[in-house]
């Protein structure tokens, strides 16, 4: 971390950069925030430990309007995001200064807690430097350990790699924490019957309070105005007609960031409801990849993606149809 | 608000007999904006149209529902109507409560209320529609006939006779298609070549023809009057310009083993080669996978001999960018793969033949100089069997559906000829039907049957199986004298079933025309339209379209000619004004209605936008509203709902959603 605000702060004193797009720490040891940093002093709040799991791409899309370059600090997954927003003409790379910060997991403060550890005042382990796999938590009721990987975010568990997609230099070693097959909870949902399957989405998204952080966290949910806040399609600031109504938002949600999609996961770390939203891109990805071939959106820069390109190999419609 | 008009068609009792239309137009009056609803025996009368401008006129009406027919039919005519009477055409919506429902339904109670449901959500939609104002578009004078065969060349010779440029692309290195394989044509056994050569040298001396053979569409792009093609024309190895056609090269060729396609594969042929004597052009192409040059290095005997010094090894493919106002499609039809047919031992015996390759055999410039001879052994055949509809009139997916409409009445010229030329040979034929509607043509069979002897049984053929001795064994059943048959046979001859030609789904995908089950191209009405894709400004010539013979293959040859004549001879064409267009202050700038675009209509602009008071440079999508065709794939491709479509907008089809599912 020290070597990343050396590194920051010089570029900032260069004038390479006008300002530093990164994490500060928040009011409890384990929520930094995103957040701006344009002179020396700022940095005292900076942080960067695993507990930032924030995707600072979408960022990005505000900080390019900006006069002059803003340093971004990126993890691996993050570069995904940034790959495809570049390829859809959301961000400016010329207004980027792209570091690339080492990961080797990212920590999910609802999977500490689950395992019985309240009260907590501080965490140890959690810092990028820490080479130890276990987590010492400090609590009002005294100290208790959890394996770091006990604790990881699920994306962490199906990790797309520890390399920077895209980036202008790199601080700091990153892992690759793959342990879980990426498609293995959708292939169990799959094998559900209908109604099973209706039960089960019904029984998540029912806790759906539509606070709409899933969709504001997005990279790809990044349109000037989204169709639900838009005057013009009637669905803005309406009351639901019954409980489906809330459950559409999602659907439409995933079907609006198909292909475009590069399974971030934020949706699922920020929905206080503990829904998992990542379920329905996923499925899509696994859709993608059967029908067009392997794909993963944000690998590269590309103009087409699978969805909104047309080719004579293309699967005919028919086969889509009866695959349901 | 609206003033809405609904007129409830009869349509004689096609609708009224199973659709109560006094209570559809009952119900109507309850629908919102509605102020006036009728119905009426024939809507598309000139008493029914009468009834609507009257109707607009005394009630001020704002907007009209017709509930009838598809609007493929009768929606022009509604909206002439409503034109006349002062109202925007565009404020015209058709319900179809015929083929959608009466058509489809027996219950009556059920199906009025589908068309009460249907009416419904066209009034929905009509109380949000504007009124539109179509545009102009210009039409190129120039056409594109994708095939040169029989039917390419005469829908080309017609379109250049009638004064406009007309562009032939053939993939292999002649024009003349199948009919140039063909040896005698029925009903009245003139040689196919007498009179298809003096019509491929009519088209390659018209000044209005430019003849790419050896050439392939690749690309299409714009729309009717207005499309741009790419051609690849491949790399010939051979300067046309210089060449003399003495052929020469193709004698000293070295490499003398590849099958020859022109001769179905039953002698070969050198790899530097014109397909067939009166190839046009006569000039040959080096075919570079059967090559030595080309394929080890060590060669180059054509070079050598070329007096002209026509020979190029290193030319290479050139691709020909091309306006046109209207394409044809001509690319007629191969014949199946008998994979699926083993049971008539195709893939055994030499001597078992398709009806193709019959006439290569009985062709003077064939494979045995016309000779009636067994491929295996040279012998002259003396008992010959045909087989009738192999693989056609199919009732499962092994072979086709459909008649191959030709195969009854070459089999009568085949088995004629042969008992003409060689009246020793006893010719058999296993039929299920014979079909011969057609001038002529039940004569010519008769003939067959009656004068020449030719023994006909009604029934199929299950098995040919080849003898130690070389003879083959057919087993089959005679369904008149209902035994079963076993007779010994020289050659077998198969009338397999013929298909589209199989480019012709990469072609009607570049075209966006629409193709049926059987790779057929569709027409835009099966009996008013025959000849015309329902895809403006593509029209289609012979057995692309559906099987045929020659003498229908040039009447359909020339009909799809006068149709892309009357195209040319416009100056301007009215564009559709249900385009799609862009809310700037809405668009993200993503790309993707670009990346759907099938016609290249939507292009990005860097401008300073003003969203309320935020002034901001943005990367904006915007239409051209003279290239766009309305399919509306930008629509449901943009994430933000900036892209929408005038006359089918989101909010109309959310409306016409919510109407039926109210």
């Amino acid at each position: 971390m020290q070597e990343l605000i050396a590194r920051a702060k010089e570029l900032l004193a260069d004038g390479t950069v006008a300002r530093v797009l990164g994490w500060k720490a928040g009011d409890l040891p384990y929520n930094p925030e995103p957040a701006y940093f344009e002179k020396e002093e700022d940095f005292k709040d900076f942080v960067y430990n695993s507990f930032c799991g924030a995707n600072l791409s979408k960022f990005m899309i505000e900080a390019s309007k900006l006069e002059g370059k803003t340093l971004v600090c990126l993890k691996p997954c993050d570069t995904y995001s940034f790959n495809q927003l570049l390829s859809e003409h959301r961000v400016d790379r010329d207004k980027a200064y792209i570091v690339g910060v080492g990961c080797k997991g990212k920590l999910d403060i609802e999977k500490i807690k689950k395992q019985g550890i309240k009260g907590i005042k501080s965490i140890s382990g959690a810092e990028i430097s820490d080479e130890a796999d276990t987590l010492t938590i400090d609590t009002i009721y005294g100290e208790k350990t959890c394996a770091f990987s006990d604790a990881m975010l699920e994306r962490c568990h199906v990790c797309k790699g520890k390399e920077h997609k895209i980036y202008d230099e790199i601080i700091g070693e990153s892992k690759e924490t793959k342990d879980a097959e990426r498609f293995a909870e959708v292939e169990r949902i799959e094998a559900m019957s209908p109604e099973e399957k209706f039960a089960f989405f019904r029984k998540e998204l029912s806790k759906c309070i539509r606070c709409n952080a899933c969709r504001n966290v997005c990279p790809a949910c990044s349109c000037r105005k989204c169709v639900f806040d838009s005057t013009k399609f009637d669905s803005s600031q309406k009351a639901n007609v019954d409980s489906f109504e809330e459950k559409m938002f999602h659907i439409i949600r995933a079907f609006h960031v198909a292909g475009r999609c590069t399974d971030c996961g934020e949706c699922s770390r920020v929905c206080p409801q503990g829904i998992p939203l990542h379920l329905f891109n996923r499925k899509f990805i696994k859709e993608i990849d059967e029908l067009y071939g392997e794909y993963q959106a944000g690998e590269t820069v590309v103009e087409k993606g699978p969805l909104t390109s047309y080719t004579f190999d293309d699967v005919e419609p028919g086969i889509v149809a009866e695959r349901g | 608000m609206q003033r809405i008009g609904v007129f409830v068609c009869h349509c004689g009792t096609n609708i009224a007999a199973t659709v109560d239309v006094a209570k559809v137009a009952e119900m109507a009056l309850n629908e919102q904006g509605v102020v006036h609803a009728e119905d009426y025996q024939y809507m598309c009368s000139e008493a029914g149209q009468a009834k609507i401008q009257a109707a607009i006129k005394e009630k001020n009406l704002t907007g009209i529902v017709v509930c009838s027919c598809s609007p493929r039919m009768h929606e022009t005519t509604f909206r002439e109507a409503a034109e006349r009477a002062g109202l925007n055409p565009y404020m015209v919506e058709i319900a179809n409560i015929r083929e959608h429902c009466s058509w489809i339904h027996k219950d009556v109670e059920e199906a009025t209320k589908k068309a009460v449901i249907l009416m419904r959500a066209a009034v929905a939609k009509v109380n949000l529609n504007a009124p539109l104002k179509p545009g102009e578009s210009r039409v190129t004078k120039r056409a594109l006939v994708i095939g040169g065969g029989i039917a390419g060349i005469q829908t080309a010779l017609d379109i250049a006779d009638a004064g406009y440029k007309v562009d032939i692309v053939e993939k292999t290195p002649s024009i003349g298609g199948r009919m140039s394989q063909l040896d005698k044509t029925f009903p009245t056994l003139d040689c196919s070549a007498c009179i298809l050569t003096p019509k491929m040298v009519e088209v390659n001396k018209h000044e209005n023809v430019t003849i790419y053979t050896y050439s392939e569409v690749e690309k299409v792009s714009g729309f009717v009057g207005d499309f741009t093609v790419d051609i690849r024309k491949k790399a010939r190895s051979v300067d046309m310009d210089k060449c003399t056609g003495c052929g020469v090269c193709q004698e000293k060729c070295p490499s003398k083993k590849t099958l020859s396609e022109f001769n179905r594969g039953l002698n070969t042929r050198s790899a530097i080669y014109t397909p067939f004597a009166q190839a046009i052009p006569n000039v040959p192409v080096i075919d570079r996978d059967s090559c030595m040059k080309f394929q080890t290095g060590k060669c180059g005997v054509c070079s050598k001999v070329c007096q002209a010094g026509a020979i190029d090894y290193e030319q290479q493919d050139e691709i020909i960018t091309e306006k046109y106002g209207a394409i044809v499609v001509a690319t007629g039809f191969d014949m199946i793969k008998l994979d699926n047919y083993d049971e008539y031992a195709y893939s055994q015996s030499p001597d078992v033949i398709t009806s193709l390759e019959l006439e290569r055999v009985m062709n003077a410039a064939g494979p045995t100089k016309g000779h009636l001879e067994r491929l295996s052994d040279g012998k002259a055949p003396k008992e010959m069997v045909f087989i009738q509809c192999v693989g056609s009139r199919c009732s499962d997916d092994r072979g086709k559906s459909y008649c191959s409409k030709i195969c009854c009445m070459y089999t009568a010229k085949h088995a004629m000829l042969i008992r003409d030329k060689y009246p020793d040979v006893n010719v058999t034929v296993f039929y299920i039907d014979v079909r011969t509607p057609g001038k002529n043509f039940d004569e010519f069979y008769r003939r067959a049957v009656e004068d020449y002897g030719v023994n006909y049984i009604k029934g199929q053929v299950g098995k040919v199986i080849p003898q130690p001795d070389g003879k083959l064994l057919v087993r089959g059943v005679d369904l008149i004298d209902n035994k079963q048959i076993l007779k010994e046979a020289d050659m077998v001859v198969l009338a397999a079933a013929i298909e589209p030609n199989p480019d012709v789904r990469k072609i009607a995908t570049m075209l966006t025309a629409s193709i049926d089950t059987n790779n057929f191209l569709t027409e835009a009405h099966a009996k008013l339209r025959p000849v015309e894709s329902p895809t403006a400004g593509i029209f289609l010539s012979g057995v692309c379209q559906g099987p045929k013979d020659i003498p229908e293959t040039v009447s359909q040859a020339g009909a799809a000619a006068v149709k892309a004549i009357g195209l040319l001879a416009k100056d301007k064409l009215m564009t559709n004004p249900c385009t799609a267009h862009s809310d700037e202050l809405m668009c993200n700038g993503c790309s993707q209605c670009a990346n759907v675009c099938p016609y290249g209509a939507i292009s990005y602009e860097v401008k300073e936008i003003n969203d309320h008071g935020v002034r901001e440079t943005r990367r904006v999508a915007v239409v051209n509203n003279a290239l766009c065709q309305g399919c509306g794939a930008c629509t449901v491709t943009c994430p933000s709902g900036a892209m929408d479509l005038q006359g089918f907008s989101n909010r109309q089809i959310l409306a016409e959603v919510d109407a039926i599912c109210r």
